[in-house]
């Protein structure tokens, strides 16, 4: 059996009728273990103009590597109060802030490990589909041999990669369009 | 665990491009750097998951929650969240959000000369059942008209958004309804390449599912994404 899929449609200018409230600014309630990290960042388009009617969607493993998700089934600590499941919407300058936690390692292809790094879906008005990227961390060693990273053209890389400032918090720009164009993934 | 079964990507021209000159918008927001073509991993097969206790009971009626009734015609829409192998999705997050019955949206940035509804917000969710089966009660959305290009009006619509089990399944559409003029003139409807799948956007008027005397009824079924094989049996 196979059955057409559902095509996509934008989410139009109106979508924070429904998802302001639906929002999870805050991924990683206390008490759950993990390094705290606030990315914020903004969304230009290719005027470079911000993005004001955007929705970010992150999804990431715990601190511990592990998805609360049937289908992962690594043998790793679950942590109970951690879902992993993030959206925010971008304010009247493009800007976002998400806080949450620095994932652990989880397994990639062919038995590579996975650098830490979260998931990401972007809809927008002007989007006929979401985009789809992935943050990853600065400072973190394992990216050299992250075999998702691998397969970006090494001047794109930096965009999937946060700047941190000395106040700790991660700074991530995404540019739709442009020299810094940031890179989105197929899959 | 390093090997995953993935989705499937879509057929050929049964999804729009990122680049759809006609509708305007997408002109400096659509990627121009071509896409990294990457495998599913752990990462993109899961996604966050959610059942009944996540959403209140009264959520899927979007025509009680204000004082009194919105204006325009109930209506009830319901049908199947089901992917591509036929398997139904319990336990799909369904997010839905309109505008009112004279196509205004509840929204600062609207400024259609139309009037509001103090009785309609225009947002409702649901979980899934076993089945996959999901059931709003709203009112009918009227066409509004935007600047995209002169003249142009948007056909009825509701926007959907869906979560399925894996992340790779995350799916933001729109529903239309049967027999509406203004469809062949949407570029978002024409977005979308091929006739079966613009089709697909289509509901169906639903007499099973009238209410005598109350409400009439549309179906909409949503297909998102699935596997190739039977998935591995899971813990939980």
């Amino acid at each position: 059996m196979s059955l057409l899929l559902t095509a996509a449609q934008t989410v139009g200018p109106f979508v924070s009728i429904g998802f302001e409230k639906q929002a999870v600014p805050n991924v990683a309630a206390a008490g759950v273990a993990g390094e705290r990290v606030t990315i914020c960042g903004r969304i230009v388009d290719g005027d470079g103009l911000p993005v004001t009617d955007a929705v970010i969607e992150t999804w990431q493993a715990n601190a511990y590597g592990k998805y609360a998700h049937p289908d992962d089934t690594q043998e790793k600590l679950l942590d109970e109060n951690f879902k992993g499941f993030g959206r925010v919407l971008t304010d009247a300058q493009g800007g976002f802030r998400l806080t949450t936690i620095k994932p652990g390692m989880v397994a990639g292809p062919d038995g590579r490990p996975q650098a830490p790094h979260i998931t990401v879906v972007i809809f927008m008005r002007g989007l006929l589909k979401q985009l789809m990227t992935r943050i990853y961390f600065p400072d973190e060693a394992a990216n050299a041999g992250d075999p998702v990273l691998g397969l970006v053209p090494a001047v794109r890389r930096t965009t999937l990669i946060p700047t941190k400032y000395a106040d700790g918090v991660l700074q991530w720009q995404v540019h739709l369009q442009g020299p810094n164009e940031t890179v989105f993934f197929d899959y | 665990m390093s090997n995953v079964n993935p989705y499937r990507k879509s057929y050929f021209n049964t999804q729009p491009d990122y680049l759809y000159p006609a509708y305007r918008s997408t002109l400096k927001r659509a990627p121009t750097q071509p896409l990294v073509q990457m495998p599913q991993t752990l990462s993109e097969i899961t996604g966050p998951l959610f059942s009944a206790r996540d959403v209140g009971e009264t959520e899927s009626d979007l025509t009680r929650q204000h004082a009194s009734e919105p204006l325009g015609e109930r209506m009830i829409v319901s049908g199947r969240v089901l992917d591509e192998g036929g398997r139904p999705l319990p336990n799909a997050l369904v997010e839905l959000w309109q505008a009112n019955a004279s196509g205004r949206y509840r929204h600062p940035v609207d400024n259609h000369n139309a009037p509001l509804d103090p009785n309609f917000t225009g947002f409702g969710r649901v979980v899934t059942d076993a089945q996959g089966n999901y059931r709003f009660k709203t009112i009918k959305p009227g066409a509004y008209p935007w600047r995209n290009h002169y003249n142009a009006w948007r056909p009825a619509h509701l926007h959907f958004s869906l979560f399925g089990q894996g992340f790779a399944q995350r799916l933001v559409t729109q529903m239309y309804f049967p027999g509406d003029p203004l469809l062949e003139f949407d570029p978002m409807v024409m977005s979308v390449p091929d006739e079966k799948a613009r089709q697909r956007l289509v509901s169906s008027f639903d007499w099973e599912n009238t209410q005598p005397e109350y409400a009439i009824a549309y179906r909409f079924d949503i297909i998102l994404r699935g596997r190739d094989a039977t998935p591995m049996e899971s813990k939980r």
